[in-house]
Parts: C-alpha cells; structure tokens; sequence
C-alpha cells in the first residue's frame, strides 16, 4: 500500500527553482535513498514533503490524503517524522528529556529506542550539550522514532562525522529498517546509501534522472546521472565528447 | 574581437605560457586544513574546470586567485607578476576578474548602470570609454536589450548574463567563474555556457567552478579535481570525471 506519493512536485527557493517536477512513491516499509550533487535539490525535496519548505506546485499524498497544505507539525502528528540537517536538539535537556518531549505512544518507547541507538544508551543521563556530534546525530534519529513515525525523512545523517561514527549510526539506521519503518534519506555516500537502502533516486538539477533496485543499478550508471555525463550527447565541443555513456532513464516511480 | 583593453591573451602569446600560477597554496581555517599545497598553472587561452565535493575547498581557491582571501603559504602570479600581496581591487585592476556565487547587483540601479559601476571601478575607466566597455560586456552577454531594466527586475540566468557581465566590464584577461550554472534549467545552462564559450573562443582565459559538470564539459579543456584541500586528478575532462579517485570523493569509495 503507498504511503507517501509524490506527484509533479516543484519548489523554489526564490529565483532558483530548486525541486522540478519530481514523482516518487514509497510503499509501507520501502526504503529510498536519494542520492546526487550538491545543489542536486534533494534536501529541498526533503524538506517540502516535511513541510519546512512550501511547495510551489504538484502534490504530495501521505497515506492517500493530500497533505500540501499542512504545516510541519501537522504532518508530524499524522506519522512523518524527520531528522534536519544539523539535528537541532535541546542542548540544555538530557539525552531522554530530548526523547520524551517527541514520545507519541507506539512501538517505539524509550528503551527499544535506546536499545537501537548503543551510542547514546550510555549517555542517557548527559546534556545533550556534552555530546560528540556523531551522538547527537544519534539523538536527533532516535527523537524522530519516538514520535513512531509510519515515515521517517533522514537528512544527510553523515554529515561532518567520523567514518566510524557513521558506521554505527547506520547500523543503528538498519535495526530501525528492520523493524519496519519507510525511510526517505538523502545520503552523499552511495555505497551507505545502497547498503540500506532497497532503491535510490538520483536527482540532478531538482529532476529525478534516475531511479532503480540499489541491487540493480551500476555505480557506472548512478556516477552518468549525478554528473549529468549522459547530457553531453550532441554537444557542440568536440573535446567534450561522450564515453560510452548510460543513457538516462526518467524517474518511473 | 576581443575583450577592450586585456592583455595579451593565447593569440598573441605562445599557448604554453601560463597566464596565472598559483603555487604552494595553504590555507587553514581555525584548525581545518581547507587548502593543502595546491600548484596549479593555468596557460594564456585555455579553459580550466575545478570540480570536487562539498567541503574540497573550490571557493577557497578561487577567493585565493582573486585575491578576496590571503593565504598561509604560497603566492600567485599572473603573467609571472607576483600578485600575492595585492588585493581583490588591485588584481582586478590587473586583469583577474570574477563573478560570485550569489550575484548581488545593485539592485536599485539599471543592468547598465550596475555593468557601467563595474568599468570604472574594476576597469579603471571614465566618461566615453567606460560607457563603451559597458555595452561591450552588455553585449557579448545578450544583455544589451535589459540594459535599462533595474536589475532587481531580471530572473535567474539574465542575473547570472548580469554577474558575467559585470566581470568583463572590468577588463579581464583571466575569468573566474564561481557556480555560474547553479540553479538554472537546462536551457538556461545552455544559453550561458554560449556567451562562455563565446568568450573563451575570444581568447580570454577561464577558470571555472561548477558543480554543474556536464555545463562544465562544455568549455573546459582541463578538469581538476579538488577533495580535502588538494587536487586529486588533473587532465583531460572525461578522463577526470570517470577516473575512480574522483567518483569516490563524490560518491564515498566504492565498498
């Protein structure tokens, strides 16, 4: 059953029109990552479906109701949880105060959150001010999941961390995949972004150029579509001549 | 036909002499390493992409060149003029002009008017010959038939025709191009990447920013690929762009 439908969406951040026409669906318990270059406008395509960017046209559908027009936290109580770039916690509150202010009833209490989350589970009594930032992070992924959100929006989770750090929080991410949860992150880093993840979607210039089975696509094929290489068919400098390039396919959701 | 009063460029000069060198740069931020010794020679006439990650240090770099920033170690020389202890002024003045990420035009002024600012500041010239140079960039920009529009008025591409427009207005032998086709449509990118190939094939000399690659692959000759402050690949283009040191500073290494 779909549970987030994106249709046709656009979004502008002022002159610059961010997000162009982009469709995309996630069924209950899909996994998709989106993937592509700075500027891409994945994180605007986050945002708009959370509400902290407005839409500028399109629709988006969270479980089969037009939610364009509701502000961020009503789309929160209906079950999209997120977690912004830079995690944004209450630096003065514990690491479980900052959890039990997002606690909506479910599957997800306190201690299976803390289960899932090992570098955090030890801290639980530390301000979140006197975290590391890879345990913020983990802070901020775990206060999402206590709203038990039916859809979580990651937002470059890996941002600014340690490899190692990462490492846990993506192992931590997997439980949390397990256990059901659809998630929609933005990842810079495809080998993660594929080793959770059961699709990804590559944008470029706010347009999806390319969608497929994280099990199916090449990197040679998602390295055309984040570059764009496959665009140089037919351009005027001969220098500039194409390799054996994939040809993109349009986003099919 | 040339751009007004720019110095010897690749027609006249032999094509190997390098225009501008940077060598040895440094530069820290705080205890962030941002740029790690980077040696870069770019010859008079050719076209000169940088590519890397967020975070490579590309702006650094081209704030480095144009003087808007000093670094800890390393000079810059153009024409083999040590330009090191000019400013950004003082190297415009010289030749080295750029546009910026964020066009931010006057914005209560008219497209010529905000182009006319840019001759005579950065290019030095007065009265007649100002009021020439200006509707010489407005031109080579397709700007010519905004000139009287206030620039506050304009969208995203005549903005950027703007920003370049601006640069050239000062006289430039080297042009660099800080994320010129961020945001645009694909025909926007394609209108503009015109007007700087145009330029490029008028002898000026181009060093290019973009994370827009295939815009990129249009123009330049020669990538280089920065990732943590140094350069990991330099040469051909397409060599670059599929070369695998490159493909996994963008995508992370391949598991």
């Amino acid at each position: 059953m779909t549970l987030l439908e994106v249709r046709d969406l656009d979004a502008r951040h002022g002159l610059l029109q961010a997000v162009r026409g982009v469709s995309l669906s996630l069924e209950r318990g899909d996994t998709l990552a989106l993937v592509g270059a700075n500027g891409a406008g994945k994180s605007t395509l986050l945002r708009t479906i959370a509400g902290a960017h407005p839409a500028a046209g399109g629709e988006i559908l969270f479980d089969g109701r037009r939610i364009n027009h509701l502000p961020a936290h009503r789309r929160v109580a209906l079950g999209i949880g997120v977690v912004p770039e830079g995690r944004q916690l209450f630096l003065s509150l514990t690491v479980e105060e900052n959890l039990l202010v997002a606690a909506r009833p479910g599957e997800w209490t306190i201690d299976r959150v803390l289960e899932a989350f090992p570098l955090i589970a030890e801290r639980r009594r530390s301000r979140a001010v006197n975290l590391s930032g890879g345990e913020r992070q983990a802070v901020a992924i775990a206060r999402a999941l206590m709203a038990n959100p039916s859809l979580l929006l990651l937002d470059e989770v890996s941002l600014g961390l340690a490899p190692v750090t990462v490492d846990d929080l993506y192992r931590s991410l997997r439980a949390v995949i397990a256990a059901g949860t659809t998630v929609l992150l933005v990842e810079q880093d495809l080998s993660r972004a594929l080793g959770i993840c059961q699709r990804v979607a590559c944008m470029l210039e706010g347009r999806i150029v390319l969608e497929g089975r994280a099990g199916e696509l090449t990197r040679e094929q998602v390295t055309e579509a984040y570059f764009g290489l496959g665009r140089l068919e037919g351009a005027g400098r001969p220098e500039a001549a194409p390799g054996a390039g994939v040809a993109h396919q349009e986003a099919s959701p | 036909m040339r751009v007004r009063g720019q110095p010897a460029t690749a027609t006249d000069r032999q094509p190997a002499e390098a225009l501008l060198v940077a060598e040895g740069l440094d530069k820290r931020f705080g205890a962030l390493q941002v740029l790690d010794a980077v040696t870069v020679s770019v010859p008079a006439g050719s076209a000169v992409g940088i590519v890397g990650p967020n975070g490579a240090g590309k702006t650094t770099l081209l704030d480095l060149l144009a003087g808007a920033l000093r670094p800890d170690h390393g000079r810059v020389l153009l024409a083999g003029r040590d330009v090191s202890s000019l400013g950004a002024a003082g190297r415009c003045r010289l030749g080295i002009g750029r546009t910026h990420q964020i066009p931010r035009p006057f914005t209560g002024m008219t497209v010529f008017e905000n182009v006319l600012v840019a001759a005579a500041m950065g290019g030095g010239l007065r009265g007649g010959a100002a009021q020439e140079r200006a509707l010489e960039a407005l031109t080579m920009t397709g700007m010519l038939e905004l000139a009287n529009r206030r620039a506050d008025t304009l969208g995203l591409l005549d903005r950027k025709r703007l920003e370049l427009a601006r640069a050239l207005a000062t006289g430039p032998s080297l042009l660099l191009l800080d994320e010129i086709a961020g945001g645009l449509t694909e025909p926007e990118t394609h209108a503009l990447v015109e007007h700087i190939q145009q330029l490029h094939a008028r002898g000026l000399t181009i060093v290019w920013i973009e994370h827009v690659v295939h815009a990129l692959l249009r123009v330049a000759q020669r990538l280089i690929c920065l990732a943590g402050g140094r350069i990991i690949a330099d040469g051909e283009p397409q060599t670059v762009m599929r070369d695998p040191a490159v493909i996994d500073a963008y995508l992370g290494s391949a598991a």
